[in-house]
Protein backbone atom coordinates (compact mmCIF):
# COMPACT_ATOMS: atom_id res chain seq x y z
CA UNK A 1 0.00 0.00 0.00
CA UNK A 2 1.41 3.57 -0.89
CA UNK A 3 1.15 5.42 2.01
CA UNK A 4 0.49 9.17 2.34
CA UNK A 5 2.81 12.26 1.91
CA UNK A 6 4.11 13.29 5.40
CA UNK A 7 3.53 17.33 6.33
CA UNK A 8 4.38 17.83 9.79
CA UNK A 9 0.96 19.11 11.81
CA UNK A 10 0.42 22.70 12.45
CA UNK A 11 -1.52 24.27 14.76
CA UNK A 12 -2.14 28.15 13.75
CA UNK A 13 -3.45 31.04 16.11
CA UNK A 14 -5.81 33.20 14.25
CA UNK A 15 -5.04 36.59 15.34
CA UNK A 16 -7.84 39.34 14.97
CA UNK A 17 -7.21 42.84 14.35
CA UNK A 18 -4.07 42.26 12.39
CA UNK A 19 -5.94 42.07 8.69
CA UNK A 20 -3.88 43.29 5.86
CA UNK A 21 -6.01 45.80 3.97
CA UNK A 22 -4.37 45.71 1.11
CA UNK A 23 -5.13 41.93 0.88
CA UNK A 24 -1.95 40.73 -0.28
CA UNK A 25 -1.69 37.01 -1.21
CA UNK A 26 1.69 35.64 0.01
CA UNK A 27 2.77 33.60 -3.12
CA UNK A 28 5.12 30.38 -2.33
CA UNK A 29 5.11 28.88 -5.72
CA UNK A 30 7.78 26.31 -5.27
CA UNK A 31 10.87 26.56 -7.53
CA UNK A 32 12.02 23.43 -8.90
CA UNK A 33 13.95 24.95 -11.69
CA UNK A 34 16.03 27.88 -12.94
CA UNK A 35 16.39 28.52 -16.13
CA UNK A 36 15.30 24.76 -17.34
CA UNK A 37 17.89 23.34 -14.57
CA UNK A 38 16.72 21.32 -11.49
CA UNK A 39 17.25 22.72 -8.44
CA UNK A 40 17.93 19.78 -6.59
CA UNK A 41 20.42 18.20 -9.73
CA UNK A 42 22.41 21.39 -9.05
CA UNK A 43 22.64 21.56 -5.55
CA UNK A 44 23.51 17.96 -5.58
CA UNK A 45 26.77 18.42 -8.49
CA UNK A 46 27.75 21.80 -6.72
CA UNK A 47 26.46 21.41 -3.20
CA UNK A 48 24.70 23.57 -1.11
CA UNK A 49 24.72 26.91 -0.38
CA UNK A 50 25.05 27.80 -4.47
CA UNK A 51 25.08 30.68 -6.27
CA UNK A 52 23.26 30.71 -9.38
CA UNK A 53 23.45 33.28 -12.37
CA UNK A 54 21.33 33.31 -15.40
CA UNK A 55 23.11 33.90 -18.41
CA UNK A 56 19.85 34.81 -20.26
CA UNK A 57 18.63 36.49 -17.57
CA UNK A 58 21.62 39.26 -17.75
CA UNK A 59 21.26 39.42 -21.27
CA UNK A 60 17.38 40.29 -21.47
CA UNK A 61 17.34 42.47 -18.54
CA UNK A 62 20.61 44.98 -20.36
CA UNK A 63 19.07 44.42 -23.89
CA UNK A 64 15.54 45.48 -22.38
CA UNK A 65 17.26 48.83 -20.30
CA UNK A 66 19.37 49.70 -23.51
CA UNK A 67 15.88 49.74 -26.04
CA UNK A 68 14.14 51.72 -23.27
CA UNK A 69 16.78 54.41 -23.24
CA UNK A 70 18.03 53.99 -26.84
CA UNK A 71 14.26 54.92 -27.72
CA UNK A 72 14.03 58.09 -25.95
CA UNK A 73 17.95 59.39 -26.72
CA UNK A 74 19.85 58.49 -29.91
CA UNK A 75 23.49 58.26 -28.04
CA UNK A 76 23.58 55.55 -25.13
CA UNK A 77 26.19 54.20 -23.52
CA UNK A 78 25.87 51.66 -20.86
CA UNK A 79 28.77 50.83 -18.31
CA UNK A 80 29.14 47.81 -15.93
CA UNK A 81 29.26 48.96 -12.07
CA UNK A 82 32.00 46.11 -11.39
CA UNK A 83 31.31 46.87 -7.72
CA UNK A 84 27.74 45.14 -7.99
CA UNK A 85 29.10 41.92 -9.09
CA UNK A 86 32.54 41.31 -10.62
CA UNK A 87 32.58 38.13 -11.18
CA UNK A 88 34.63 37.39 -14.94
CA UNK A 89 31.69 35.61 -16.53
CA UNK A 90 29.26 38.47 -14.67
CA UNK A 91 30.98 41.22 -16.51
CA UNK A 92 31.90 39.85 -19.70
CA UNK A 93 28.41 38.59 -20.46
CA UNK A 94 27.78 42.40 -20.30
CA UNK A 95 30.62 43.23 -22.13
CA UNK A 96 29.68 41.01 -25.00
CA UNK A 97 26.33 43.08 -24.72
CA UNK A 98 28.73 46.20 -25.48
CA UNK A 99 28.35 48.06 -22.22
CA UNK A 100 31.74 49.52 -20.87
CA UNK A 101 33.31 49.19 -17.31
CA UNK A 102 32.53 51.31 -14.32
CA UNK A 103 35.30 51.26 -11.58
CA UNK A 104 35.78 52.58 -8.32
CA UNK A 105 39.30 51.23 -7.27
CA UNK A 106 42.43 49.76 -8.94
CA UNK A 107 41.59 46.73 -7.89
CA UNK A 108 38.73 46.60 -10.39
CA UNK A 109 40.44 48.73 -12.75
CA UNK A 110 42.69 46.00 -12.77
CA UNK A 111 39.90 43.19 -13.11
CA UNK A 112 38.60 45.26 -16.23
CA UNK A 113 42.05 45.65 -18.36
CA UNK A 114 42.68 42.15 -17.46
CA UNK A 115 39.10 41.21 -19.40
CA UNK A 116 40.41 43.25 -22.52
CA UNK A 117 38.39 46.14 -21.42
CA UNK A 118 40.57 48.98 -22.75
CA UNK A 119 41.10 51.77 -21.03
CA UNK A 120 39.15 54.06 -23.51
CA UNK A 121 36.08 52.30 -22.32
CA UNK A 122 36.40 52.72 -18.55
CA UNK A 123 34.99 55.07 -16.56
CA UNK A 124 37.16 55.49 -13.23
CA UNK A 125 35.16 56.81 -10.19
CA UNK A 126 35.73 56.67 -6.50
CA UNK A 127 37.28 58.83 -3.77
CA UNK A 128 40.52 57.45 -3.69
CA UNK A 129 42.49 56.68 -6.58
CA UNK A 130 46.59 55.83 -5.84
CA UNK A 131 49.21 57.64 -7.90
CA UNK A 132 49.77 54.43 -9.54
CA UNK A 133 46.40 54.10 -10.25
CA UNK A 134 45.79 56.95 -12.39
CA UNK A 135 49.58 56.98 -13.85
CA UNK A 136 47.70 53.61 -15.56
CA UNK A 137 44.43 55.58 -16.34
CA UNK A 138 46.14 58.42 -17.69
CA UNK A 139 48.59 56.12 -19.80
CA UNK A 140 45.25 53.92 -21.20
CA UNK A 141 43.28 57.05 -21.65
CA UNK A 142 41.04 55.99 -19.38
CA UNK A 143 37.58 58.34 -18.17
CA UNK A 144 38.59 59.81 -15.06
CA UNK A 145 36.29 61.20 -12.85
CA UNK A 146 37.36 63.96 -10.01
CA UNK A 147 36.15 63.34 -6.92
CA UNK A 148 37.64 66.52 -5.27
CA UNK A 149 40.46 68.91 -5.43
CA UNK A 150 43.06 66.91 -3.77
CA UNK A 151 42.94 64.64 -6.67
CA UNK A 152 42.42 67.25 -9.07
CA UNK A 153 45.79 68.79 -8.13
CA UNK A 154 47.14 65.16 -8.07
CA UNK A 155 46.02 64.52 -11.59
CA UNK A 156 47.46 68.16 -12.94
CA UNK A 157 50.85 67.05 -11.44
CA UNK A 158 50.91 63.27 -12.74
CA UNK A 159 49.74 64.84 -16.01
CA UNK A 160 52.67 67.26 -16.02
CA UNK A 161 55.13 64.50 -14.74
CA UNK A 162 54.40 61.87 -17.30
CA UNK A 163 53.54 64.78 -20.29
CA UNK A 164 50.47 63.30 -21.28
CA UNK A 165 47.21 64.26 -21.46
CA UNK A 166 44.18 62.91 -19.01
CA UNK A 167 40.67 62.83 -20.09
CA UNK A 168 38.34 63.90 -17.23
CA UNK A 169 35.20 64.62 -16.08
CA UNK A 170 34.08 65.19 -12.44
CA UNK A 171 31.60 64.47 -10.40
CA UNK A 172 29.30 66.61 -9.39
CA UNK A 173 27.13 66.10 -6.13
CA UNK A 174 23.49 67.94 -6.21
CA UNK A 175 20.67 68.62 -4.42
CA UNK A 176 17.69 66.61 -5.56
CA UNK A 177 15.45 66.83 -3.28
CA UNK A 178 15.73 64.12 -1.55
CA UNK A 179 17.14 62.67 2.05
CA UNK A 180 19.35 61.89 3.02
CA UNK A 181 21.64 64.30 0.52
CA UNK A 182 24.65 62.34 -1.35
CA UNK A 183 27.19 65.06 -0.53
CA UNK A 184 30.48 63.09 0.35
CA UNK A 185 31.04 62.39 -3.51
CA UNK A 186 32.62 64.99 -5.82
CA UNK A 187 31.65 68.57 -5.87
CA UNK A 188 28.97 70.60 -5.19
CA UNK A 189 26.53 72.15 -7.70
CA UNK A 190 24.67 74.59 -5.21
CA UNK A 191 27.43 76.65 -3.67
CA UNK A 192 29.51 76.80 -6.77
CA UNK A 193 32.26 74.16 -5.83
CA UNK A 194 31.56 72.69 -9.20
CA UNK A 195 31.66 75.45 -11.45
CA UNK A 196 34.81 76.58 -9.77
CA UNK A 197 36.88 73.43 -10.59
CA UNK A 198 35.70 73.22 -14.05
CA UNK A 199 37.47 76.96 -14.34
CA UNK A 200 40.53 75.23 -13.17
CA UNK A 201 40.66 72.48 -15.45
CA UNK A 202 39.89 74.55 -18.47
CA UNK A 203 43.24 76.57 -17.69
CA UNK A 204 44.85 73.44 -16.75
CA UNK A 205 46.17 72.50 -20.91
CA UNK A 206 47.04 68.73 -20.05
CA UNK A 207 43.74 67.90 -19.19
CA UNK A 208 40.75 67.32 -21.56
CA UNK A 209 37.32 67.82 -20.00
CA UNK A 210 35.37 65.94 -21.69
CA UNK A 211 32.01 64.57 -19.55
CA UNK A 212 30.00 65.51 -16.04
CA UNK A 213 29.04 62.77 -13.92
CA UNK A 214 26.30 62.51 -11.29
CA UNK A 215 25.49 59.47 -8.68
CA UNK A 216 22.22 60.84 -7.10
CA UNK A 217 22.23 57.47 -4.95
CA UNK A 218 21.36 54.14 -4.42
CA UNK A 219 17.22 51.98 -4.59
CA UNK A 220 16.24 55.45 -6.04
CA UNK A 221 12.67 55.48 -5.62
CA UNK A 222 11.91 58.79 -7.32
CA UNK A 223 12.44 59.32 -10.89
CA UNK A 224 11.53 63.11 -10.53
CA UNK A 225 15.40 63.14 -8.74
CA UNK A 226 17.04 62.57 -11.98
CA UNK A 227 15.44 65.16 -13.72
CA UNK A 228 16.26 67.40 -11.36
CA UNK A 229 19.90 66.49 -11.26
CA UNK A 230 20.35 66.17 -15.02
CA UNK A 231 18.87 69.36 -15.19
CA UNK A 232 21.37 70.93 -13.32
CA UNK A 233 24.17 68.94 -15.14
CA UNK A 234 22.19 70.22 -18.21
CA UNK A 235 22.79 74.01 -16.87
CA UNK A 236 26.62 73.50 -16.18
CA UNK A 237 27.23 71.97 -19.34
CA UNK A 238 25.06 75.04 -21.03
CA UNK A 239 27.31 77.35 -18.98
CA UNK A 240 30.32 75.42 -19.85
CA UNK A 241 29.55 76.30 -23.34
CA UNK A 242 28.61 79.54 -23.26
CA UNK A 243 32.18 80.63 -21.27
CA UNK A 244 34.39 79.03 -23.69
CA UNK A 245 32.85 76.88 -26.40
CA UNK A 246 33.39 73.58 -24.62
CA UNK A 247 31.01 70.95 -26.26
CA UNK A 248 31.03 67.44 -23.78
CA UNK A 249 31.37 63.80 -24.91
CA UNK A 250 28.87 62.80 -22.69
CA UNK A 251 26.77 63.10 -19.65
CA UNK A 252 27.04 60.37 -17.14
CA UNK A 253 24.05 59.79 -14.28
CA UNK A 254 25.39 56.90 -12.46
CA UNK A 255 23.56 54.63 -11.44
CA UNK A 256 20.87 54.15 -8.46
CA UNK A 257 17.78 52.59 -10.06
CA UNK A 258 16.27 50.42 -7.54
CA UNK A 259 15.41 45.82 -8.12
CA UNK A 260 12.46 44.77 -7.86
CA UNK A 261 13.81 43.63 -4.01
CA UNK A 262 11.61 45.33 -1.38
CA UNK A 263 13.01 46.45 1.30
CA UNK A 264 12.60 46.33 4.84
CA UNK A 265 10.47 48.46 6.14
CA UNK A 266 8.52 48.79 2.63
CA UNK A 267 4.81 47.71 3.27
CA UNK A 268 4.14 47.38 -0.46
CA UNK A 269 5.87 44.74 -2.62
CA UNK A 270 8.77 46.86 -4.32
CA UNK A 271 6.70 46.04 -7.72
CA UNK A 272 3.40 47.66 -6.87
CA UNK A 273 5.45 51.03 -5.78
CA UNK A 274 8.74 51.52 -8.05
CA UNK A 275 8.37 53.51 -11.00
CA UNK A 276 9.27 51.75 -14.20
CA UNK A 277 12.17 51.54 -15.53
CA UNK A 278 10.45 53.87 -18.43
CA UNK A 279 9.31 56.72 -16.07
CA UNK A 280 12.97 57.00 -15.21
CA UNK A 281 14.11 57.24 -19.06
CA UNK A 282 12.01 59.82 -19.13
CA UNK A 283 12.69 61.81 -16.21
CA UNK A 284 16.18 61.54 -17.67
CA UNK A 285 16.12 62.15 -21.35
CA UNK A 286 13.49 65.00 -21.25
CA UNK A 287 16.38 66.89 -19.29
CA UNK A 288 19.30 66.09 -21.36
CA UNK A 289 16.83 67.62 -24.23
CA UNK A 290 17.48 71.02 -22.58
CA UNK A 291 21.24 71.62 -23.77
CA UNK A 292 21.99 74.07 -25.96
CA UNK A 293 24.54 72.59 -27.93
CA UNK A 294 24.76 73.87 -31.48
CA UNK A 295 23.79 72.07 -34.68
CA UNK A 296 21.46 70.18 -32.28
CA UNK A 297 24.78 68.18 -31.52
CA UNK A 298 24.71 65.89 -28.44
CA UNK A 299 26.76 64.64 -25.73
CA UNK A 300 26.44 60.81 -24.73
CA UNK A 301 24.36 59.61 -22.12
CA UNK A 302 26.51 57.23 -20.09
CA UNK A 303 24.48 55.05 -17.63
CA UNK A 304 26.33 52.61 -14.84
CA UNK A 305 23.31 51.19 -13.55
CA UNK A 306 24.21 48.26 -11.73
CA UNK A 307 21.88 46.28 -8.99
CA UNK A 308 18.77 46.95 -11.82
CA UNK A 309 20.58 44.54 -14.19
CA UNK A 310 21.91 41.98 -12.37
CA UNK A 311 19.44 41.36 -9.15
CA UNK A 312 16.89 39.09 -10.78
CA UNK A 313 19.92 37.25 -12.56
CA UNK A 314 20.89 35.70 -9.21
CA UNK A 315 19.53 33.51 -6.91
CA UNK A 316 21.05 31.29 -3.65
CA UNK A 317 20.12 28.14 -3.63
CA UNK A 318 19.91 26.93 -0.12
CA UNK A 319 19.47 24.17 2.41
CA UNK A 320 17.01 23.85 5.57
CA UNK A 321 19.36 22.31 8.36
CA UNK A 322 17.12 22.22 11.01
CA UNK A 323 13.63 23.57 12.10
CA UNK A 324 13.68 25.12 15.87
CA UNK A 325 10.31 26.54 17.61
CA UNK A 326 11.53 29.82 19.49
CA UNK A 327 10.86 30.79 23.23
CA UNK A 328 7.56 32.65 21.98
CA UNK A 329 5.99 29.48 19.60
CA UNK A 330 7.30 31.03 16.73
CA UNK A 331 8.65 28.80 14.00
CA UNK A 332 12.48 29.12 13.08
CA UNK A 333 14.71 27.81 10.38
CA UNK A 334 18.71 27.31 9.99
CA UNK A 335 19.53 27.36 6.69
CA UNK A 336 23.10 26.57 5.27
CA UNK A 337 23.53 30.30 3.64
CA UNK A 338 23.28 33.15 6.00
CA UNK A 339 24.34 36.72 6.08
CA UNK A 340 27.68 36.07 5.35
CA UNK A 341 26.82 35.39 2.05
CA UNK A 342 23.56 37.56 1.91
CA UNK A 343 24.41 40.49 2.85
CA UNK A 344 21.89 42.30 0.90
CA UNK A 345 19.52 40.43 3.98
CA UNK A 346 20.42 43.44 5.79
CA UNK A 347 18.09 45.51 4.06
CA UNK A 348 15.86 43.63 1.52
CA UNK A 349 13.00 41.54 2.67
CA UNK A 350 14.55 38.64 -0.12
CA UNK A 351 11.68 36.05 -1.59
CA UNK A 352 12.51 32.96 -0.76
CA UNK A 353 11.05 30.22 -2.42
CA UNK A 354 10.44 25.94 -1.42
CA UNK A 355 12.65 24.04 -4.14
CA UNK A 356 10.06 21.50 -3.83
CA UNK A 357 6.19 20.58 -4.48
CA UNK A 358 4.58 21.87 -0.58
CA UNK A 359 1.51 21.72 1.20
CA UNK A 360 -1.19 24.81 0.81
CA UNK A 361 -0.48 24.98 4.48
CA UNK A 362 1.84 28.07 5.66
CA UNK A 363 3.65 29.42 8.87
CA UNK A 364 5.15 32.78 10.02
CA UNK A 365 8.88 31.44 10.35
CA UNK A 366 11.95 33.52 11.42
CA UNK A 367 15.15 32.26 8.92
CA UNK A 368 18.58 31.76 10.74
CA UNK A 369 21.99 30.98 8.52
CA UNK A 370 24.48 28.87 9.88
CA UNK A 371 26.72 31.12 12.26
CA UNK A 372 27.16 31.11 15.60
CA UNK A 373 26.28 34.76 15.49
CA UNK A 374 23.28 36.39 16.71
CA UNK A 375 23.41 38.73 13.98
CA UNK A 376 22.39 35.67 11.48
CA UNK A 377 19.59 36.34 10.32
CA UNK A 378 18.18 36.19 6.88
CA UNK A 379 14.25 37.11 7.54
CA UNK A 380 12.48 38.24 11.10
CA UNK A 381 9.01 37.08 9.58
CA UNK A 382 8.21 35.70 6.67
CA UNK A 383 5.57 33.35 5.32
CA UNK A 384 6.96 29.84 4.15
CA UNK A 385 5.35 25.99 3.90
CA UNK A 386 6.37 23.43 5.96
CA UNK A 387 9.82 22.96 5.35
CA UNK A 388 11.94 20.25 6.91
CA UNK A 389 15.35 19.70 7.10
CA UNK A 390 17.27 18.88 4.26
CA UNK A 391 14.49 21.25 1.83
CA UNK A 392 16.17 23.05 -0.31
CA UNK A 393 14.87 26.60 -0.93
CA UNK A 394 16.04 29.26 -4.02
CA UNK A 395 16.56 32.32 -2.14
CA UNK A 396 15.94 35.19 -5.22
CA UNK A 397 17.00 38.72 -6.37
CA UNK A 398 20.41 38.13 -5.00
CA UNK A 399 22.97 39.27 -7.98
CA UNK A 400 23.76 42.77 -6.67
CA UNK A 401 26.54 43.13 -4.02
CA UNK A 402 26.33 39.79 -2.65
CA UNK A 403 29.09 38.28 -5.02
CA UNK A 404 31.26 41.49 -3.64
CA UNK A 405 30.31 42.13 -0.48
CA UNK A 406 29.90 38.23 1.13
CA UNK A 407 32.10 37.49 3.85
CA UNK A 408 34.69 34.39 4.69
CA UNK A 409 33.41 34.68 8.30
CA UNK A 410 33.18 31.21 10.06
CA UNK A 411 32.75 29.44 6.74
CA UNK A 412 34.33 29.60 3.41
CA UNK A 413 32.68 30.78 0.07
CA UNK A 414 30.74 28.82 -1.73
CA UNK A 415 30.59 27.72 -5.98
CA UNK A 416 29.18 29.84 -8.10
CA UNK A 417 27.77 28.45 -11.45
CA UNK A 418 26.17 30.01 -14.55
CA UNK A 419 23.32 29.21 -15.97
CA UNK A 420 24.40 29.32 -20.11
CA UNK A 421 21.80 30.26 -23.03
CA UNK A 422 21.50 26.72 -23.79
CA UNK A 423 20.87 25.45 -20.34
CA UNK A 424 24.32 24.20 -19.87
CA UNK A 425 25.91 24.61 -16.40
CA UNK A 426 29.42 26.55 -15.59
CA UNK A 427 31.37 26.69 -12.61
CA UNK A 428 32.32 30.16 -12.78
CA UNK A 429 33.90 30.43 -9.32
CA UNK A 430 34.82 27.37 -7.15
CA UNK A 431 34.11 27.06 -3.92
CA UNK A 432 36.74 28.21 -1.24
CA UNK A 433 38.93 25.49 0.73
CA UNK A 434 41.17 25.96 3.57
CA UNK A 435 44.28 26.39 1.81
CA UNK A 436 43.15 28.80 -0.47
CA UNK A 437 41.86 31.05 2.83
CA UNK A 438 45.29 30.26 4.60
CA UNK A 439 47.85 30.85 1.73
CA UNK A 440 48.36 34.54 2.24
CA UNK A 441 48.99 34.16 6.22
CA UNK A 442 52.65 33.49 7.65
CA UNK A 443 53.07 32.17 10.94
CA UNK A 444 55.79 33.20 12.74
CA UNK A 445 58.74 30.11 13.64
CA UNK A 446 58.33 30.33 17.10
CA UNK A 447 54.81 29.84 17.45
CA UNK A 448 55.05 26.62 14.95
CA UNK A 449 56.26 24.46 17.47
CA UNK A 450 52.61 23.46 19.90
CA UNK B 1 5.71 9.70 25.22
CA UNK B 2 3.46 11.74 28.00
CA UNK B 3 -0.42 11.17 27.25
CA UNK B 4 -2.85 14.49 26.88
CA UNK B 5 -6.32 15.03 27.26
CA UNK B 6 -8.02 17.20 24.86
CA UNK B 7 -10.10 20.38 26.50
CA UNK B 8 -13.82 19.58 26.17
CA UNK B 9 -14.43 23.19 24.68
CA UNK B 10 -12.80 22.47 21.52
CA UNK B 11 -14.73 22.43 18.72
CA UNK B 12 -13.18 20.50 15.36
CA UNK B 13 -14.54 21.82 12.22
CA UNK B 14 -13.95 19.21 9.52
CA UNK B 15 -11.81 21.58 7.44
CA UNK B 16 -9.02 22.19 10.47
CA UNK B 17 -11.38 25.22 12.04
CA UNK B 18 -10.67 25.40 15.82
CA UNK B 19 -12.92 27.17 18.12
CA UNK B 20 -12.47 27.06 21.98
CA UNK B 21 -15.69 27.77 23.47
CA UNK B 22 -14.24 28.70 26.78
CA UNK B 23 -12.20 31.38 25.77
CA UNK B 24 -13.75 32.34 21.77
CA UNK B 25 -10.05 31.78 20.36
CA UNK B 26 -9.64 30.44 16.97
CA UNK B 27 -7.14 28.08 15.77
CA UNK B 28 -6.01 26.53 11.83
CA UNK B 29 -4.99 23.04 11.64
CA UNK B 30 -3.33 21.11 9.41
CA UNK B 31 -4.91 17.76 7.45
CA UNK B 32 -2.66 15.79 9.65
CA UNK B 33 -2.92 18.04 13.05
CA UNK B 34 -6.76 17.71 12.48
CA UNK B 35 -5.94 14.07 12.45
CA UNK B 36 -4.42 14.01 15.51
CA UNK B 37 -6.73 16.27 17.04
CA UNK B 38 -9.86 14.29 16.27
CA UNK B 39 -7.89 10.71 17.75
CA UNK B 40 -7.65 12.34 21.20
CA UNK B 41 -10.93 13.74 21.16
CA UNK B 42 -11.63 10.19 20.61
CA UNK B 43 -9.48 9.79 23.56
CA UNK B 44 -6.43 7.56 21.44
CA UNK B 45 -3.35 6.73 23.16
CA UNK B 46 -0.91 9.35 21.88
CA UNK B 47 1.59 6.29 21.76
CA UNK B 48 -1.07 4.35 19.32
CA UNK B 49 -1.36 7.77 16.96
CA UNK B 50 2.26 7.84 16.41
CA UNK B 51 1.72 4.04 15.24
CA UNK B 52 -1.31 4.50 13.18
CA UNK B 53 0.89 7.26 11.60
CA UNK B 54 3.96 5.94 10.60
CA UNK B 55 1.71 3.16 9.22
CA UNK B 56 -0.53 5.70 6.98
CA UNK B 57 2.52 7.96 5.77
CA UNK B 58 5.56 7.97 4.75
CA UNK B 59 7.73 9.52 7.47
CA UNK B 60 10.71 8.43 9.81
CA UNK B 61 9.97 7.50 13.43
CA UNK B 62 12.37 10.15 14.12
CA UNK B 63 11.27 13.29 12.21
CA UNK B 64 7.38 11.90 13.81
CA UNK B 65 8.67 11.95 17.12
CA UNK B 66 10.18 15.53 17.04
CA UNK B 67 7.27 17.07 15.13
CA UNK B 68 4.38 15.53 17.52
CA UNK B 69 6.45 16.29 20.63
CA UNK B 70 6.41 19.80 18.88
CA UNK B 71 2.44 19.92 17.98
CA UNK B 72 1.68 18.81 21.37
CA UNK B 73 3.95 21.70 23.09
CA UNK B 74 2.27 23.63 20.82
CA UNK B 75 -0.88 22.72 22.09
CA UNK B 76 -0.09 22.93 25.63
CA UNK B 77 0.91 26.72 25.25
CA UNK B 78 -2.35 27.42 24.15
CA UNK B 79 -4.11 25.83 26.45
CA UNK B 80 -5.74 23.57 24.57
CA UNK B 81 -5.33 20.33 25.98
CA UNK B 82 -3.88 18.97 29.84
CA UNK B 83 -0.79 16.43 30.01
CA UNK B 84 -1.99 13.75 32.31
Amino acid sequence: MNKKNYERPIITKQQSGFMNKFGASTLNLPKTEIDGVNVSDLANEYSSPLFVISEKKIRETQRNALRIFKTRYPKVQFAWSYKTNYLNAVCSVFHQEGSWAEVVSEFEYDRARKLGISGEHIFFNGPHKSDDSLTKAINDGAKIHIDHFDELYQIIELTNKLDKKANVAIRVNLDVGIYPKWDRFGFNYENGEAAQALKRISVTDKLNLIGLHMHIGTYMMSSEAYKIGVSKLVALANDLHQQNGTVLEYIDIGGGFPSNNTLKGQYLPAEQILPTLEQYADAITSSLFELKYPGNELPTLVLETGRALIDDAGSLISKVLATKRLSDGKRALIFDAGVNLLFTSFWYKHTISPAQQTGLYTENSKIFGPLCMNIDCLNENITLPTLKKNDLVVINRVGAYNMTQWMQFITLRPNVVMIMEDQSVELIREGEDLEYIMMKEKLPEKLKKL
Amino acid sequence: MNNYLISSNLAISDNGFLFMSSTGETFTVNEIGKHILNEMKNRTDIEKIREKILEEYEVSEQILEKDLNDFLNQLNTYKLVEEI
